[in-house]
């Protein structure tokens, strides 16, 4: 078992602006996120790794339901993964996307 | 190597080093130096009034000898692993040994310590590392915790450590890795007294272990985090 | 308005404890200054490898701070943790802010990163003292899940003054490793209340091992981080002898003690039982008189 690392890009999000965010702590079963501002012509890019291997199928389902969730783009999203369910890291990618664009005006 | 063997290897012109169970109390002369020695032997187990001893030792050469040098001769098991240690508070009692070690330092003693059989954690912590010049004889065992120990807090299982303590140098538990990661200043073997004499004419009261690992290629990214934190914004 | 300090994540403590604002972080997680020795464990590294760093204000105060995530690793120093730890001490020594706060969260070496983990954790002791003697008092808060251990408990012990809560504990062995080579009899790392006994906060305070004793919660933990800074710090000699006569009375009285309610006990406490249930202003009102003078810190 080694370390892996998949790496995801969507196109024809809405270029979101925010803060350099980091959400979760990287503890067993756990994961962290990171959301940084980038220049990709609408695009999301994700990276991720993770020490659970195999599951790149699950990774590509939950990063498509996210990008279909919130069409974020212009944003880089970090991952380092430590065993978390889906539902947790759908949790988390959420939690991640809406500090980072910080308090909306109503 | 027995601790009366490094004595009279160190101190060629004679010393009075006296055991007392587990601890080494004394003086030697080495050159034009006179030093105090304070050590343990019998890979012993520190606990609080062992650790007590030794800055008893070091804040009696404070008081009673200006500007003498402090060599220990480490030879420990570690940190002494029992209930009432734990209750009593050895890491306070560790911390003050090492206090006493620095305020020694600062008030002008040099400090030198020689690993001449094991040093672990917690027994190491305290008084050898806290030297100006820490050196070891190249047969030194140097580690962290036992491996049954370490197997059980990490979930690695002790054949993967033990195959790791073989290849890596971060896990090895020899003293050329100490060396090479900055821990150590020198390996010490032949003239002992020559290598101590050197290290009393050099000693430099700032942490250098950092600088060192990375000129030795064991620790590449110490000095660098620090540098970059003394600059950042 | 204030959280629990146990259940607060590091940068969570940082938020809830430092002046609105006033956090500037250093070598932040987008710089990715990350561990190089987890990946031949298959261990995957944290962007800040478990500890934030920077500087703000409490109270108004100017500090330099050090957070240990607890949940990352249980707050383990390795090479690249302990460098950023090493860091804020020298930068205090140049910078000379009121105070370096180490929030501790430890099991001490990183036993992952073994060799370096201890050398790193030798280099946090000696920077802590080089900062007092430099004149910045550190100050040690521990109230988080995974204590403060190992190499660190020592550590905490060369700062300035330590502020626990009951939930904290502050100790070198862990009672698991204590067992493992000891044996259940000895030490059983499972029976929560000896634990507590043994390296809890209400123990460590009875004992003089912490200076402060505070509920758990952050604004309890930031009165008393005022407090402290407002005190000073007292780094030298006379400190040290003071410490040494201490800590001889201790051993002296307690040596024979075989549980920490027996050390109660001989500090005037009829009923040591009832401690573990009394609220922390009561325990701290019954402590008068019936507690060992303190030795860490300017007393």
């Amino acid at each position: 078992m080694t370390m892996e690392n998949l790496k995801y890009r969507f196109d024809g999000g809405k270029p979101t602006q925010g803060a350099t965010t980091i959400v979760g702590v990287l503890g067993s079963g756990n994961l962290e996120v990171m959301v940084e501002p980038a220049t990709l012509g609408g695009a999301c890019e994700i990276e991720v790794s993770t020490a659970a291997n195999g599951f790149g199928e699950i990774w590509q389902a939950v990063m498509k339901d996210f990008f279909a969730r919130h069409h974020a783009g212009d944003i880089r999203i970090s991952v380092n993964d430590a065993g978390a369910t889906p539902a947790i890291v759908s949790l988390r990618l959420d939690q991640a996307i809406e500090t980072y664009k910080g308090p909306q005006k109503k | 190597m027995e601790w009366q063997k490094v004595a009279s290897q160190l101190f060629p012109s004679g010393h009075q080093i006296r055991q007392d169970s587990d601890l080494l109390l004394g003086e030697g002369r080495c050159g034009k130096h006179t030093v105090a020695v304070i050590g343990t032997t019998n890979h012993t187990e520190v606990g609080v009034e062992l650790a007590l001893a030794m800055a008893t030792a070091v804040l009696d050469v404070i008081r009673n000898h200006p500007a003498r040098p402090i060599v220990f001769l480490v030879d420990t098991s570690g940190q002494r692993l029992r209930h009432r240690d734990e209750m009593l508070g050895l890491n306070g009692y560790m911390a003050h040994l090492a206090k006493c070690v620095e305020m020694a330092r600062r008030r002008g003693h040099a400090i030198i310590s020689l690993v001449y059989e094991q040093a672990l954690s917690g027994g190491f912590l305290a008084n050898g590392m806290m030297a100006d010049v820490c050196a070891a004889l190249p047969e030194a065992e140097i580690r962290v915790m036992g491996l049954p120990a370490m197997a059980r807090v990490t979930r690695i299982s002790e054949e993967r450590l033990t195959e790791l303590s073989k290849s890596s140098p971060v896990f090895a538990p020899g003293a050329k890795n100490y060396l090479k990661m900055g821990g150590l200043d020198a390996l010490w073997e032949g003239d002992l007294s020559a290598c101590l004499t050197d290290a009393l004419e050099q000693v430099d009261a700032s942490d250098h272990r950092r600088k060192r690992g990375l000129e030795r290629g064991g620790r590449l990214l110490a000095e660098p985090v620090v540098n970059r934190v003394l600059t950042d914004s | 308005m204030s959280g629990s300090y146990y259940e607060s994540s590091a940068r969570a403590r940082i938020t809830g404890m430092l002046d609105a604002g006033s956090f500037h972080e250093w070598l932040t997680a987008a710089e990715r200054v990350t561990s190089p020795h987890l990946a031949i464990l298959e261990q995957p590294a944290a962007f800040d490898d478990g500890v934030i760093i920077g500087q703000g204000s409490i109270s108004g105060k100017q500090i330099f701070i050090a957070a240990q995530e607890g949940g990352f690793m249980g707050g383990a120093v390795g090479e690249v943790h302990g460098a950023k730890i090493v860091g804020v001490l020298e930068r205090a020594v140049r910078d000379h802010p009121a105070a370096v706060l180490l929030l501790l969260e430890t099991g001490g070496v990183r036993l992952q990163e073994a060799n370096a983990g201890l050398i790193a954790v030798s280099e946090v002791m000696r920077s802590i003292l080089s900062a007092r003697a430099a004149g910045v008092p550190v100050i040690v808060a521990i109230g988080g899940q995974y204590g403060c251990f190992g190499g660190m408990g020592i550590a905490s012990r060369c700062a300035t003054a330590i502020i626990m809560s009951e939930e904290g504990r502050l100790g070198l062995s862990g009672p698991e490793v204590i067992e493992t080579v000891r044996g259940v009899e000895e030490y059983d790392s499972r029976d929560r209340a000896l634990v507590w006994r043994t390296v809890g906060g209400k123990h460590r305070y009875l004992l003089g091992e912490c200076d402060i004793i505070v509920p758990d919660s952050m604004d309890d933990f930031q009165h008393a981080i005022t407090a402290c800074i407002n005190k000073g710090d007292d780094w030298s000699l006379a400190a040290l002898e003071r410490e040494h006569q201490l800590l001889s009375k201790r051993v002296k009285h307690f040596g024979e003690c075989k549980d920490g309610r027996d050390i109660w006990r001989e500090l005037g406490w009829s009923d040591p039982d009832a401690i573990a249930m009394m609220g922390n202003d009561e325990f701290i009102a019954a402590a008068q008189g019936r507690r060992a003078k303190q030795t860490a810190g300017g007393s």
